[in-house]
């Protein structure tokens, strides 16, 4: 019985089990082994419509970090994800799903690009106007993402359910804002398109590297925030409040901790972080909102934090893998004939391959660490409950 | 029970069976006669589940064998396990509360007349095996609705429907109440008697000595010992679970009661569906005393412990603590008052489960003063802190560092203690403390909640296990459908009495 072939444990030194063994740190395995296996499987896409991939991969990479220039263009290509991305991690960590902060990331451009607009603000020094204007944006995606977490905490409303009702609000109230010739309301009447007016020049944010898209300051005010999120998580009470309701809302509730209060208030930073996205590119990037440019950030934010496993550092480097492959796509598409949706493929799998992580667990034997550490997080949690 | 023994129907041979880090099983051997009850006792971990898994199939042995009359068999599945006439009731029922008694039974190996289900046949089979075995039940009885104790014979009639000879029994009785307990031990002896044999797992040792023909007693995956029922007692059984002498009755000095220091009146609470499931509680208790609440689970325990601690909302009544009314009060206003609660539900309310043990024993105080300055968390504090409790408490672990949930139930309930033992010096609300807990950490447990009182705690003590309200109290409270029915001193209350009042609201002796 011992001895039964069956039972034996296999013994194959195959490439997967070599791989394996050559990462060890457990919780960045299923995050690298998606980004692996959705590009494989892309491959075999690319090969089918008669492209090389290799030949398209290696445009892609050279696209994304080929020169100086184009590795500034990248970082300012994911600078709008590091907010939007550290918005929904942020949210996960309480437990709550934010699927808003496409809505959010929108808002807070909008009353940016609005504030920013104000004539008595015209002629206002830098040092003064640019917090004033980025504020805006932040306060308004702070509004935006309370809505839900009030919703949530008094009436019990799903926050996905709720999140993606004001995405659509959010999406069409501001093209209405922005399009509109009668009433004239944000729309620039001397601009050929449906944009707004620009903001003063004072109000932009300094250009460390002017690429297009530039490495403006945001950037650097992003990676800030995703070390202060660090901070707040691990080592204040309130962080402490927030991993507890995100783990167990129950014993949360038990400990005396106030579990609405929190929710509320996460989900309004969150909202913030997101608005704080969208300021940013008003203030850094465009100087102007023209309605759709913002299309998708919010949802690809949701991709991002997953594959960072919600850790605010994960999130700076998943973050810029997402804006630079986006940003390389171009070179990609013009080396091998490549539509750029290519790369978006490449992005649907590795979101798919993370979110269903059992695939990945299967093909490459992960094993599910029976002692969880602190920096991972029950991303599902949101779903189903009613706390 | 039965005299002599049958040949042997199922024998365990040299069973080992390891898992990554522990030995589960170590060369077990046993044997179970035809018609005999063979009782496996043991403190939980000590390799029982582990030995009738690998029995019923479940898991595959690491080395060893098993004879079932006489042949050596080997079971890839449970599948193949019933097909030879092993079955198995777990401890938590795997039935579909929605599905009628007669579903449920024919589930997974449904008679069929062509493409159509037969449960007519099924019926008739169900009502046969019923009046032979004395387990009465209405085929068509929505399983959801029965009682649990009634559940449970839904349960072995599934095993038996399937010809079971052998039957593995997990735990049967952790959920009965004790009318239906000594009902239960009527239908085993009814199915030994028929010819069945049966493997009976429990860690309550009154029921071992009323029920086994043979005793064999598991600590650390071994064998430690073999017993005959006519000359054990719970003293020397517990000696061999726990492998030191234990005590059963905690030595107390008789209670001397101050001021009332926790009081509800006319209290009435619903439950998570709307359903009230408490009402007109009233209820005093007071310094330096231990009052016990018994009852079966379900009569409104959960509610009324929740709407004490302020974390559920109150339809009706007041509650006080120390003169304050809290009837409307947080759980944090509550536990600032010098209030402990150890939950029902110890994964559920009572940890964090992937937090380490250090944050688990500051889950309530962790924005006070040391463990906190101006919302920054001061880890070293809480490590040091933590430290100490392990220290105090026992609790087993490598470091105060490790997520809690990979310790044992009965360290992550010293925990849980070890906190809300902490600044507690009004009230203590302990509900169910020591369920599924082993004999060592039970006594530990109980000696802690002795304790309290003694340094002047009012101490209210929830629990469905009657040995232990009869054990701790100082006076003693029945629930039953979610209003008390009576009160005694400790001294009046007889396991007789409580029983009834448990299982019918109604007291023997009033109405006598």
């Amino acid at each position: 019985m011992a001895d039964d072939p069956a039972r034996r444990p296999r013994n194959r030194p195959d490439f997967v089990t070599a791989l394996r063994e050559s990462i060890q740190l457990q919780s960045v395995l299923v995050p690298v082994y998606a980004i692996l296996l959705a590009l494989v499987i892309a491959g075999v896409v690319i090969v089918l419509v008669g492209s090389n991939p290799f030949e398209a991969y290696w445009a892609l990479l050279r696209g994304m970090f080929g020169t100086p220039d184009r590795v500034a263009a990248s970082l300012g290509r994911s600078t709008p994800y590091i907010g939007a991305a550290l918005a929904i991690a942020f949210a996960f960590r309480a437990g709550l799903f934010n699927i808003g902060a496409e809505g959010q990331v929108l808002v807070g451009a909008t009353t940016a690009a609005w504030v920013g607009t104000f004539s008595w603000l015209a002629d206002v020094p830098g040092p003064i106007i640019i917090p004033i204007v980025v504020l805006a944006g932040v306060l308004g995606g702070a509004i935006y993402g309370f809505i839900p977490g009030f919703l949530k905490a008094k009436t019990g409303a799903h926050e996905v359910i709720v999140t993606i009702m004001l995405n659509n609000i959010a999406i069409l109230i501001v093209r209405w804002l922005v399009n509109s010739q009668d009433p004239l309301i944000l729309r620039d009447p001397a601009a050929s398109v449906p944009r707004t007016a620009h903001i003063p020049a004072a109000a932009r944010l300094p250009e460390i590297i002017s690429t297009n898209p530039p490495v403006h300051l945001g950037f650097f005010i992003a990676i800030a925030l995703c070390v202060l999120v660090w901070f707040i998580l691990r080592r204040t009470t309130f962080g402490f409040e927030v991993r507890t309701v995100g783990t167990n809302p129950n014993a949360a509730k038990y400990a005396g901790m106030g579990v609405n209060r929190t929710i509320i208030l996460v989900m309004a930073i969150s909202g913030a972080f997101a608005g704080l996205a969208g300021a940013g590119e008003i203030t850094g990037t465009s100087g102007y909102l023209s309605p759709g440019v913002f299309a998708g950030v919010g949802f690809d934010a949701i991709a991002i934090a997953l594959l960072a496993r919600a850790n605010p550092f994960g999130i700076i480097l998943t973050s810029i893998l997402w804006g630079s492959m986006l940003s390389g796509a171009g070179l990609m598409q013009q080396d091998s004939g490549l539509s750029i949706d290519a790369v978006r493929i490449v992005q649907a799998l590795v979101l798919l391959f993370v979110a269903a992580d059992v695939i990945v667990r299967t093909i490459f034997r992960v094993r599910r660490t029976g002692a969880t550490t602190l920096e991972t997080t029950q991303i599902t949690t949101g779903w189903g409950s009613t706390t | 029970m039965s005299e002599g023994r049958g040949e042997p129907i199922l024998e365990v041979r040299g069973v080992t069976k390891t898992f990554p880090g522990v030995v589960a099983n170590e060369d077990v051997d046993l044997t179970l006669h035809r018609g005999q009850v063979l009782c496996l006792l043991g403190e939980n971990g000590a390799g029982k589940s582990t030995l009738v898994n690998v029995v019923f199939g479940l898991y595959q042995p690491d080395g060893g064998e098993i004879l079932l009359r006489g042949e050596p068999v080997h079971f890839a599945s449970s599948r193949e396990a019933i097909k030879a006439g092993i079955g198995m009731v777990h401890q938590h029922f795997q039935l579909i509360p929605v599905f009628t008694v007669v579903e449920n039974v024919v589930l997974g190996d449904e008679i069929r007349k062509g493409p159509m289900l037969d449960l007519d046949t099924a019926r008739e089979r169900i009502r046969d095996l019923g009046r032979r075995y004395g387990l009465v039940i209405d085929p068509d009885a929505i399983v959801g609705e029965l009682s649990v104790g009634e559940q449970q014979r839904v349960e072995l009639i599934k095993a038996l429907f399937r010809d079971a000879e052998v039957l593995i029994l997990d735990e049967p009785t952790a959920v009965l109440t004790p009318g239906e307990v000594d009902e239960f031990f009527g239908v085993v002896r009814n199915l030994v008697e028929q010819g069945k044999s049966i493997i009976f797992i429990t860690h309550k040792l009154r029921e071992v000595l009323s029920v086994a023909d043979q005793i064999v007693v598991l600590r650390g995956g071994k064998v430690v010992g073999e017993a005959d029922p006519k000359e054990a007692t719970q003293q020397s059984l517990a000696t061999l679970m726990v492998g030191r002498d234990v005590s059963f009755t905690i030595d107390k000095t008789p209670a001397t009661p101050g001021e009332v220091v926790l009081r509800a009146e006319g209290l009435t609470v619903d439950d998570d569906r709307g359903v009230t499931t408490v009402s007109g509680f009233d209820l005093e208790v007071r310094a330096g005393e231990i009052f016990g609440i018994a009852g079966v689970e379900g009569n409104g325990q959960r509610e009324l412990v929740e709407a004490l601690m302020g974390m559920r909302v109150k339809r009706g009544g007041t509650v006080e603590i120390t003169g304050q009314d809290v009837t409307h009060a947080s759980p944090r206003d509550i536990i600032e008052l010098g209030v402990g609660h150890v939950p029902e539900d110890r994964t559920k309310h009572g940890l964090v489960g992937p937090f380490t043990i250090a944050d688990n024993l500051v889950l309530n105080q962790y924005r006070n003063s040391p463990f906190a300055h101006r919302g920054l968390r001061r880890d070293d504090a809480i490590a040091t802190y933590a430290g100490e409790l392990v220290e105090q408490f026992d609790i087993r672990t490598p470091s105060p560092q490790v997520a809690v949930e990979t310790l044992s139930g009965g360290n992550q309930q010293k925990v849980i203690i070890a906190r809300e033992l902490q600044g507690v010096d009004k009230l203590l609300v302990v509900a169910q403390p020591t369920r599924g807990l082993d004999v060592g950490s039970i006594e530990f447990i109980h000696r802690r909640i002795v304790e309290m009182r003694d340094q002047g705690a009012a101490v209210l003590l929830v629990s469905a296990e009657l040995d232990e309200v009869l054990n701790l109290s100082d006076r003693i409270g029945v629930i039953y459908r979610g209003a008390l029915v009576g009160t005694f001193d400790r001294a009046d209350a007889t396991r007789d009495r409580l029983g009834l009042l448990m299982a019918s609201g109604a007291d023997p002796e009033v109405a006598a």
